[in-house]
Formats: C-alpha cells, sequence, structure tokens
C-alpha cells in the first residue's frame, strides 16, 4: 500500500471523529442556551411574592404565579390518581405474561398510545370530559394528563419488573404464599425503585405539557382547588403570557418559565440518577 | 416398620405432549432422607417440583396419578396448603432481597398474613437458624440485609426460611449446585443433622453426595424410576444394569 | 378461597420425632382457628384485574379512535374529500379546507427531520462508538436525555426571543418580508426537540453491533471511519432508519413550540420563510374558539388525522426496531 494513501485515510478517519464530536457539541448547545436563558430572565422575577401572589393585571407590577404551581400541583395529583395504579396494574399483567397474543396487542397499545400526540389526548379529554359536563374543569385536565401518564408507567413498570429473577417468585410461592401476595409483597417491593422512577418521569413529562390543557383545564387567573371549575398551570401560564405583547407579563413567563424547568430537570435528574442508589441487589 | 409420609403413586407429569415422568411409584419414610439422582434431564427436578405443585406453575404443565402425603392426595388440596407443608430449597439461593435476614426468615409468616406475637417470632427466628447452622455467623447482624451474606450462607437462610414454616417435608433442589466445596460440605453436615425434625428428599446429580448424606436412593433415567431402595443396597448391589452403568459413571 | 392454616406458633417447637396421621391432623385444625384473616384476594379475583387492567390499554385505545371518528362524521359528512384538498379554511364562510395544514404540517416536519439527522447520527455514532463510556459519554447522553425532558413551551418561548429575531435579520438581509415567525423557525425548534428520539435509538443500535465484527475489520487494517462506513451503518442502518421514523412521528404531532413559532397563517406557503400553520397548531389556535358543529368536528378530523398517521408511522418504526433486533 503506498504511503500517501495510507495518510489520507488516517487524515480521513482523525476528520471524521472531529466532525462528529463538532456536531455532537453542537446538538448539546442549545441546552444550555435555554438553561441561561431562562435562568438570567426568570431569576430576576423571582421572589417570595412571585410565588405566592396571584397575576396581577396589566399595567400593574409584582404579580405572581401561585395560581399555576398550585394548579399543576393540583393536576399532577388529579393524573396520578387516574394512571398510577392502571399503569402499575398493566405493567404487572404484561411482565407476567410475556408470550401471547393477548398481550402482544396490549403492549403494542401501549406503544401506540405513547406515541399519539398531547393535542389529540387533549381533544379526547375534551369530547369525553368537558362536553358531558358542560365546562372546562380541572378533573377534565386530569384525564388528560393521565392518560398521557399511563404509557410511561406501564412501561417501566413492565421493564423493571421483567428483570426480576423467576427465583424470587418461586421462593415466595415455596412458602406457601398466594400468588396476589407474591405478586404484591414481594415482586412489587423489589421492583420498587424501577416503578418510582417511572412514576416521577411519567410526572416530568406531563408537568410541561401545554397542549393537552388548553381546552381542558383551561386556565384561571383565581385561586382554585375546585376540581370541577377551571385551574391554571405552570405551563399555561407560560404560554399565554410569552404571547401576550406586554413586557411585564413577558416577565411573568420567564418566571414561570424558570420555575417551570428547574422542576421538570430536577425530576428527570432524581429518577435518573438519585434513584440508583437505592435499587434493589439480587 | 414405618409408616410412610408421602406416597408417590402412578405418577406421571409432562409439559404439553412432552413426557417427562412416567409412571412413578415411590414411597418416602418420615425423618429419613430421600436422594433421587440421575443425569440431567432426566425428570429428577420435575418429580420434587410436582411434590409441591410447583410444577403447575409452568404454562402447560400437566399431572396424572397421585402423591399422598399422610394418605390424603395433595392434588385434591389446595397447592397453598401444600406448599406450606411440603418446604423447598433452590439450587441458586434466592433470599428476599428486600428483607433483612430476620425477616427472610419470618417471610413465610408475614407474608402469608399469619399475625404471631414478637416473641414468638424471635423465637421461631431464632431456632430455624440454629436448625440451619446459621444463628451463630448471623445473630448480631440480624436486620442486615440477607443479600450480603456468602453464597453458602445465603442457601442456610433459604433452608432456615423454609424450616421456619415447621413442614412436614423438606425438598431440596440440587441445593449445593452453585457452592463451593466448603461450603457445600457444611450444607450436607446440616442436612444430615435436620432429618431428625423433617423428612427430606433431595436432588442431586452428584453421585458421591447421595452416598454420603442418603438412607434412600431413588435413581431417575429417562423420566422412569429405574430403582429405588437403601442407599446401601442401591450403591452395592444395584438390581438394575442402568443403576450399575450411572454409578460406574458409563453416562450422564 | 385461600385460607392460610399456619397460625398459632405454639405447636412449633413441639415437634414429636414421631407423628402419627391423627396427631398432625389435630395440629392443623387447631391451628385454623387461630387464624386471622387479614387481606385477603384470591388468585382468581386478583389474575382478573390484572386481566382487565391489560385489556384496559387495548380498550383505551380503540375508545380513543371511535371517539374522533364520531366526532369528525358531521365534518366528513359535510366535506368530504373536499376536506383535504380544499385550499381555503375559512370559518366565517363555512369553507374548511385543510391542505395548507397538510401542507405546513409536511414542510415543516420534514425540513426538521433534516435538520435533526445531520445531529442525531454523529451524536448516536459518538455515544455508540467513540465514547461509550465514561464522563464524556455520560455527560452528553445526560444533556440529550434532559433536552427530551424541557417542556415544549419552553422551547417555543426560548425559539420567540432566540431564533426569531435571527431570522428576523436574515430575511432583511435577503429581502423577504421580515415575519421572523414561520416555517424556518418552526423546523429549527422542532429539529433541535426531536435529536434525542432518533439519537437515543441511533446510539442503542450502534452500540448493538458486535464486537467480533467491529474488530474484525480493524484488525484487517481498516481505520475506524473505514469500521463506521463499512461495518456500523450498514449494520445498524435500519434502526437508524426507525429511530428517524419515530422522531418524525413526535415532530407531525408536536404542537406548542410550534403554535409560538409559525406565524398562524391559513394559507398554503409560498417559502420556508412563510408563516403557515400546522395541523396540531391549527387546533390549539382555534379549538376554543371553534362555534359551530361542522367547525369543531373539522378541527376533530385533523386530531383524527394526526392519530392514524402518528399510529401507522409507529407501528412501521416498532416492526422495524423488531426485526432489527431479531436479526441481531
Amino acid at each position: 500500500m503506498k504511503e500517501s494513501s495510507l495518510r489520507r485515510r488516517i487524515f480521513a478517519d482523525r476528520a471524521f471523529q472531529a466532525l462528529v464530536a463538532l456536531l455532537s457539541f453542537c446538538a448539546i448547545l442549545p441546552m444550555f442556551f435555554i438553561l441561561f436563558f431562562i435562568t438570567k430572565n426568570g431569576i430576576a422575577v423571582i421572589n417570595w411574592n412571585f410565588l405566592t401572589r396571584l397575576p396581577a393585571p396589566v399595567g400593574e407590577t409584582g404579580g405572581g404565579i401561585a395560581n399555576g404551581i398550585i394548579g399543576s400541583g393540583l393536576l399532577i395529583v388529579l393524573s396520578s390518581v387516574i394512571a398510577v395504579p392502571v399503569g402499575v396494574l398493566t405493567g404487572i399483567y404484561l411482565a407476567e405474561h410475556r408470550k401471547g397474543k393477548f398481550a402482544y396487542l396490549s403492549r403494542l397499545s401501549v406503544e401506540i398510545l405513547m406515541g399519539i400526540p398531547s393535542i389529540v389526548i387533549g381533544i379526547i379529554a375534551y369530547i369525553w370530559v368537558v362536553m358531558p359536563t358542560g365546562s372546562f374543569s380541572a378533573i377534565s385536565g386530569g384525564v388528560a394528563l393521565g392518560i398521557m401518564m399511563l404509557p410511561v408507567i406501564v412501561m417501566s413498570t413492565e421493564e423493571t419488573l421483567k428483570l426480576i429473577p423467576d427465583s424470587l417468585k418461586e421462593a415466595s410461592l415455596a412458602l406457601g404464599v398466594s400468588y396476589p401476595r407474591t405478586i404484591l409483597k414481594v415482586i412489587l417491593p423489589a421492583g420498587l425503585n424501577g416503578i418510582v422512577t417511572g412514576v416521577l418521569l411519567s410526572v416530568a413529562r406531563v408537568t410541561g405539557e401545554t397542549a393537552p390543557l388548553l381546552f381542558t383545564a383551561f386556565g384561571s387567573p383565581f385561586m382554585a382547588v375546585n376540581i370541577l371549575k377551571p385551574v391554571s398551570a405552570l405551563p399555561l401560564t407560560v404560554f399565554n403570557y410569552a404571547t401576550s405583547p406586554y413586557p411585564e407579563w413577558h416577565a411573568l413567563a420567564w418566571g414561570a418559565s424558570f420555575v417551570l424547568l428547574v422542576f421538570v430537570l430536577a425530576l428527570n435528574l432524581t429518577a435518573k440518577l438519585g434513584l440508583r442508589k437505592w435499587k434493589v441487589q439480587f | 416398620m414405618e409408616s410412610p409420609v408421602l406416597r408417590i403413586e402412578n405418577f406421571c407429569a409432562g409439559f404439553d405432549s412432552n413426557q417427562v415422568l412416567k409412571d412413578i411409584n415411590l414411597s418416602i419414610l418420615r425423618n429419613k432422607i430421600t436422594a433421587v439422582m440421575g443425569p440431567s434431564g432426566c425428570g429428577k427436578t420435575t418429580l420434587i417440583r410436582c411434590i409441591n405443585r410447583m410444577h403447575e406453575l409452568i404454562p402447560n404443565a400437566n399431572v396424572s396419578g397421585k402423591i399422598l402425603l399422610d394418605e390424603q392426595n395433595i392434588f385434591d388440596l389446595d397447592p397453598i396448603i401444600v406448599r406450606r407443608k411440603i418446604g423447598m430449597v433452590f439450587q441458586r439461593p434466592n433470599p428476599f432481597p428486600t428483607m433483612s435476614i430476620y425477616d427472610n426468615v419470618i417471610a413465610g409468616y408475614n407474608l402469608n398474613g399469619i399475625r404471631i406475637s414478637k416473641g414468638d417470632k424471635d423465637r421461631i427466628v431464632e431456632e430455624s437458624l440454629k436448625k440451619a447452622a446459621l444463628w451463630d455467623e448471623v445473630k448480631d447482624a440480624l436486620h442486615r440485609k440477607g443479600t450480603f451474606l456468602s453464597g453458602g450462607q445465603q442457601q442456610r437462610l433459604c433452608i432456615a426460611r423454609a424450616l421456619a414454616m415447621d413442614p412436614e417435608i423438606l425438598l431440596l433442589d440440587e441445593p449445593t449446585s452453585a457452592l463451593d466445596p466448603k461450603s457445600t460440605a457444611h450444607i450436607e453436615e446440616l442436612v444430615v443433622h435436620l432429618k431428625d425434625a423433617v423428612t427430606i428428599i433431595q436432588v442431586t446429580h452428584n453421585i458421591p453426595q447421595a452416598a454420603r448424606i442418603s438412607d434412600f436412593t431413588a435413581f431417575i433415567y429417562l423420566g422412569e424410576l429405574v430403582e429405588f431402595g437403601p442407599t446401601e443396597k442401591l450403591f452395592t448391589v444395584p438390581k438394575d444394569k442402568r443403576t450399575e452403568e450411572y454409578l460406574t459413571g458409563k453416562f450422564g | 378461597m385461600i385460607q392460610p392454616i399456619e397460625g398459632g406458633a405454639g405447636q412449633t417447637p413441639a415437634r414429636a420425632k414421631t407423628r402419627d396421621k391423627t396427631m398432625t391432623q389435630t395440629k392443623a385444625e387447631t391451628a385454623q382457628a387461630h387464624y386471622r384473616p387479614g387481606f385477603t384476594l384470591s388468585e382468581a379475583a386478583f389474575r382478573k384485574i390484572l386481566y382487565l387492567a391489560g385489556i384496559s390499554v387495548l380498550v383505551l385505545l380503540i375508545a380513543i379512535f371511535l371517539s374522533l371518528l364520531i366526532a369528525s362524521l358531521p365534518s366528513i359528512k359535510a366535506l368530504g374529500i373536499s376536506f383535504l384538498t380544499g385550499r381555503t379554511w375559512d370559518p366565517v364562510t363555512l369553507k374548511f379546507g385543510a391542505l395548507p395544514f397538510l401542507v405546513g404540517t409536511l414542510i415543516t416536519s420534514f425540513l426538521a427531520l433534516l435538520i435533526s439527522t445531520f445531529f442525531s447520527i454523529p451524536i448516536s455514532i459518538f455515544l455508540g462508538y467513540y465514547y461509550r463510556e465514561g464522563k464524556a459519554s455520560s455527560f452528553v447522553k445526560t444533556v440529550i436525555e434532559l433536552l427530551a425532558g424541557i417542556p415544549s413551551v419552553i422551547y417555543g418561548f426560548w425559539g420567540l426571543f432566540f431564533f426569531v429575531p435571527i431570522i428576523r435579520f436574515i430575511e432583511t438581509a435577503l429581502g423577504v418580508p421580515p415575519y421572523g415567525v414561520g416555517i424556518l423557525a418552526s423546523s429549527l425548534i422542532l429539529a433541535i426537540m426531536i435529536i434525542p428520539y432518533s439519537a437515543s435509538l441511533g446510539r442503542e443500535v450502534i452500540s448493538l453491533v458486535p464486537n467480533d465484527l467491529k474488530e474484525a475489520a480493524l484488525s484487517l487494517g481498516a481505520t475506524r471511519f473505514e469500521v463506521i462506513r463499512k461495518v456500523i451503518l450498514p449494520y445498524a442502518r435500519s434502526g437508524i432508519f426507525a429511530g428517524i421514523l419515530l422522531s418524525l412521528g413526535r415532530a407531525l404531532g408536536e404542537t406548542m413550540a410550534v403554535t409560538m413559532l409559525i406565524g398562524n397563517s391559513n394559507f398554503l406557503p409560498t417559502s420556508i420563510f412563510s408563516p403557515a400553520n400546522t395541523m396540531a397548531s391549527v387546533i390549539a389556535n382555534e379549538f376554543t374558539e371553534a362555534t359551530g358543529a361542522v367547525y369543531l368536528s373539522s378541527l376533530i378530523e385533523l386530531a383524527l388525522l394526526l392519530f392514524v398517521v402518528t399510529t401507522i408511522i409507529n407501528i412501521i418504526g416498532k416492526i422495524i426496531i423488531i426485526k432489527t433486533s431479531f436479526e441481531a
């Protein structure tokens, strides 16, 4: 082989590796831009009043996002109540039935649910809850977010339980422990770490969702805790104020974005890093 | 003459159309150690998994014939009751990873929702761990996780867990196959001691082990019970040619 | 019904060396009397509950489809195929031609896909081959995962204040109307948003390429670049494609960021700078104001369309993944 061709190949190799590294680096840049932008603009408006007061009318300064925080909390509780029990049970079902046509259909449904655009879920909650009750409400928002949480919880529960060795189940059954107790008291505790991770990730997923809330929870400038009335939510606050023409409201939107971003990223990081530490060893 | 605690009559078992065990007849005597030996895949593990009805947990499993525990067919009983009367220890130690040593031993009670006083629990844990010859090693660490123990200790913990339920029969499915020689010796010694308290049926493919510890030996080959008798007799004057060939290492 | 029988611990230590049948029975009977039932759930009931949970996701999916279909019927009946081919969307005159939104959705999504592929494939190679372990790798991986976790509305907000001025500047320089918002802005933000989806699947398939294949090529004197080109990419091709397909599914249905950046124009876009609307953004903008049965129903028909298209894309992507994982 000729020396020059070898040199060219080595050069191509190095150049390609540099290009890959460069493009990868560029792709993660937006993360830092976003963090920088949101933090710079957001932190300036964050103070105790901002977190505890209701929004101020146009022209006045010093309003807060308390309604959004409370509303988001309420929506998370409602959607978790709907999605966690069904999601965990479905996950158990799929982990216990690895083969079979029915389990396959069920698994496929979960994957399709995962891919449905959030705006479509919003319309479904509108058709199912808002139309019959005749009013936008926290509960309709909870249904929408619950449907979005469901597949995440199912998948993480199934994945976690699949990794638990069968010998554990046999140990319990051989002690004369019934099947329900074996699942609930031996298998679930052994997989608790993964299930909690899944729930946290699903909460992180829906906390930032705006589209499904536009015509369900709808938004409200008041401190609302009635689940049959419209409520605000942090992402709705961001959307409404960010797209308004008033600079005071933009400030509110930056602050709300910062709070939302910190919450969602912290939840993601906790789920991915923090929970590894107390993972069950087999 | 001692009465048999367990009688297996015309027993067949398998999966789908694949028959693993063919027409087994066997009587297990109380407070004796019965070894079940045979080459891999001969059906010996299936046999003891049938005795506490673990076999039927596998989809498409089937059984026919009778297994009588104290003259009562176990297939007429609830499997859960059968499993409480007939304990089992598996090839690989499988302590519950989320539980402490203490909770592992008492798990049969806690998981079954059987409520007993703290004093009784303490006593059962201590007795069971003593029977399993583990008490001295773990008495100061009862509330540590069971998974921190060595493999041999974990296996003795599993034996203690089974003994805590006060079973009539203890099934050991090659309990030393995943252990080092020293732990194996320890477990063998323990098993011999235990027979005063409980009837033991142990599966092994280790011929010397069967000879060392058992009172009776059953030799299973290709799903058939080839020979069954007192261990000494079976090892010295085997009646069947296949037994002789197996013992002399011609196959398996 | 399952009943635990071992209740009285009192008998436990008193195990006689020789027991007869009658003794055992007495023991069982007394034990039963001691048993206090706590929470009991029969196996059959428990299995039924699990089965119902398993079926619930399928029922949910079918219910979603049927609800959308039924709610779309007024629009399907009134408009028929003209819904998909009509170029005019004017609620005042009851003209509902969704073609501008279909075109807007396709252009923004494919443009975003094009841009994101330039970055997602290098990331897949970076994480799946060059740096499979170590600090650099876990840092990049974590950041990518966090990018996937940033709420859409925050991308949109950031895009408004970051991309829009830049694009407005470019537009002024090029002499086109300086809207700022429009297809380009939406596609850029969409591209960033979908990178994590195709990158994570790409990384997985690339790291699944068997080591002996790579080593065989290296031992023949191939450079790492040649290994990537001749061994890894051919091997991982269909998996990478599946990742891109799944990220397309994301892009098509992405709503908030696009709604904030696309400029909301109900006319057919004429260039990548023009404002437009996607199916998702028009729903977000007009749904709460939609008065009249056909208007509301036609928006729901758009949702039905989105649902069907993303479902088909996801199923195809899934099939490709299953096929490749069987080959591997």
